[in-house]
């Protein structure tokens, strides 16, 4: 494994060129061009919060303000009384808790399958599950409406949670295979002499020696739930059942005289806010996840 | 319990994922892309009109073909070119690098109605700060999104900014070039120019062609920014920006399988974009051998 990790990077050498001046020049162009960059990518984030603290005059004022006078707080308060937030937020919870659930659980133990036992069809197996990686969603939307409407299902959480119970995507097995596959045999070996049992090695060897691994997949899975726009579209017509990813398109369609672009950017900003947090909390091993699975691609 | 019986079983949920998920539902879409299906009635066999009328008698289809072919022509080549130049600018020894590197990633964690509702907000034609920064500086204002010429680009250019993920995998790529390599091209008097080409280049080779595959697989199917732009939930679902010129060909498929009912030629339209991602990412694999550099060969 050979992980980014954000200060780690290798030292760039000048001895030999000798020409520190020009390195000098260099480094300080690198730095405009970054700033000036990362300030292009951070207009957008400022751009939501300050739109979401004018009021409906405001945001349309030419020039645009880029900051509200005045900064109306009380969108914050307001929006709880235009849509239901907090119905939103726990379905989107529950999907998001339920599905990701799911993912981890079933994928770390079929990734513990394929990574510490041995069976016949085993690499067939693991090739036929990796191919489903290439598989546009776009071909299974059909069929798999189709199955869930014949359930019953259309309207409830189970197209949304159910479909992940199943090993937790290609992905994520992949993820947590290649990492199984790096401890060391002999810890099970010595354990099965011992007398312990798969299951028993898988949960008190395995798993806790995976930590940074399964940690990384309930981020990415918590944030591809979270963040889920078409699965909800599909399987979410009514709007008791909404997320807050659908709440944020319908704020643009309510048919009121108003203009809700405010509000809009208030629950934009509010799904966005746990995401920025989850990222900074777990930046290390988030990372990490990433570009094992790029760099083995 | 045999260690066959044993492994069958820790992967099982994977298998069965496999067969009620994947496998049956891609089945299911081509058997029904030969049928008239609206869920409600059952099938009824009509041989090939589905692809015919696709291809002879439908012009939102061929629009939806020529709009999606024009983005990702734009897109693709241009999130790599992008996503390349950041990462190599990111991988430089400056002072606040990791902060940078947060800042240039972070917009592609930002969820797509997010990301949507902020940029359909800056992009507005009167009212969006980019327009009136264009104008400070004395550039033409484009209408964006309400001009038919604009709608493509201004996709491109939402997409640029959520060209995080590739370019951290270019980043961790970058990162696993040895450095010797760098030393020994300084040895023989290569300058900053040789280096990149006859040693960074070639050394990346390998995640050039995996974003490229993830970005042909992702990009031909571009779904949620055009719905959420265009088409708001409990708005009007006919409407695809002006002159169609949104209607990405997964919107076109959604409408007709959710809007419109014909889960047959949806599910024709479903093979048809399988098929050429298939043929697309085939292509993709032959040429690699004549570009793309791996140190095992």
């Amino acid at each position: 494994m050979n992980p980014a990790l954000p200060e780690e990077l290798p030292q760039e050498r000048h001895t030999w060129s000798g020409n520190h001046r020009r390195a000098q020049i260099g480094k300080t162009l690198g730095h405009i061009v970054l700033l000036l960059g990362g300030f292009t990518m951070l207009l957008p984030f400022f751009w939501l919060i300050t739109s979401s603290l004018k009021t409906p005059q405001t945001i349309f004022s030419f020039p645009p303000q880029w900051f509200p006078r005045p900064a109306q707080w009380s969108n914050y308060v307001d929006l709880f009384d235009v849509v239901p937030v907090f119905r939103y937020a726990q379905n989107t919870l529950i999907i998001t808790f339920g599905a990701t659930a799911g993912q981890v659980i079933t994928s770390a133990i079929v990734a513990y399958g394929f990574a510490r036992l041995r069976f016949a069809g085993r690499d067939k197996a693991f090739a036929v599950i990796l191919s489903t990686l290439m598989l546009p969603y776009a071909v299974t939307i059909v069929p798999l409406y189709v199955m869930f409407s014949e359930l019953n299902w259309i309207n409830t959480y189970w197209p949304l949670i159910l479909p992940y119970w199943f090993g937790g995507g290609a992905f994520n097995i992949f993820l947590l295979r290649q990492f199984f596959r790096g401890i060391p045999m002999d810890l099970d070996e010595a354990a099965i002499l011992d007398g312990a049992g798969r299951l028993r090695i898988f949960w008190s060897i395995i798993l806790p020696l995976s930590k940074p691994a399964i940690i990384a997949v309930t981020i990415l899975s918590l944030l591809h739930h979270w963040n889920d726009f078409l699965g909800p579209v599909i399987y979410l017509t009514n709007s008791r059942m909404w997320t807050l990813a659908i709440g944020i398109s319908a704020l643009d369609s309510i048919e009121s005289g108003f203009d809700w672009t405010h509000y809009q950017m208030v629950l934009s900003t509010l799904i966005v806010i746990p995401v920025i947090l989850i990222f900074f909390l777990a930046q290390r091993v988030f990372i990490q996840g990433i570009t094992v699975t790029g760099l083995k691609g | 319990m045999s260690e066959n019986v044993q492994g069958w079983l820790f992967i099982l949920p994977a298998i069965l994922g496999f067969f009620i998920f994947q496998f049956g539902p891609v089945v299911a879409s081509l058997v029904l892309s030969f049928t008239k299906y609206n869920i409600i009635n059952p099938p009824e066999y009509i041989g090939f009109d589905n692809y015919k009328k696709m291809f002879t008698d439908d012009d939102l289809f061929t629009k939806s073909v020529t709009t999606t072919l024009q983005y990702s022509f734009l897109a693709i080549p241009l999130s790599l070119l992008v996503a390349y130049g950041v990462a190599l600018l990111l991988n430089q020894n400056l002072r606040g690098m990791g902060i940078y590197r947060t800042i240039w990633y972070l917009p592609s964690l930002v969820p797509s109605v997010a990301t949507a509702a902020v940029w359909g907000w800056l992009l507005n034609r009167n009212f969006g700060p980019i327009n009136y920064m264009l104008g400070l500086v004395g550039l033409p204002q484009p209408g964006w999104l309400i001009d038919p010429n604009w709608v493509v680009p201004s996709l491109v250019l939402i997409n640029l900014w959520s060209v995080g993920s590739p370019m951290l995998i270019f980043l961790a790529g970058l990162q696993g070039v040895p450095q010797h390599l760098y030393d020994a091209n300084a040895v023989d008097g290569g300058n900053a120019w040789h280096r990149f080409r006859d040693v960074t280049l070639p050394m990346t080779s390998s995640v050039v062609f995996f974003n490229l595959v993830m970005g042909i697989i992702g990009t031909f199917q571009t779904f949620s920014i055009v719905y959420i732009l265009f088409t708001p939930v409990g708005g009007n679902q006919n409407n695809a920006g002006p002159d169609n010129a949104g209607l990405l060909y997964v919107l076109y498929l959604y409408r007709n399988a959710f809007l419109y009912f014909r889960s047959g030629y949806a599910s024709a339209m479903a093979w048809i974009l399988f098929l050429v991602i298939v043929a697309l990412t085939i292509l993709a694999f032959r040429t690699q051998r004549r570009w793309v550099y791996y140190e095992t060969e």
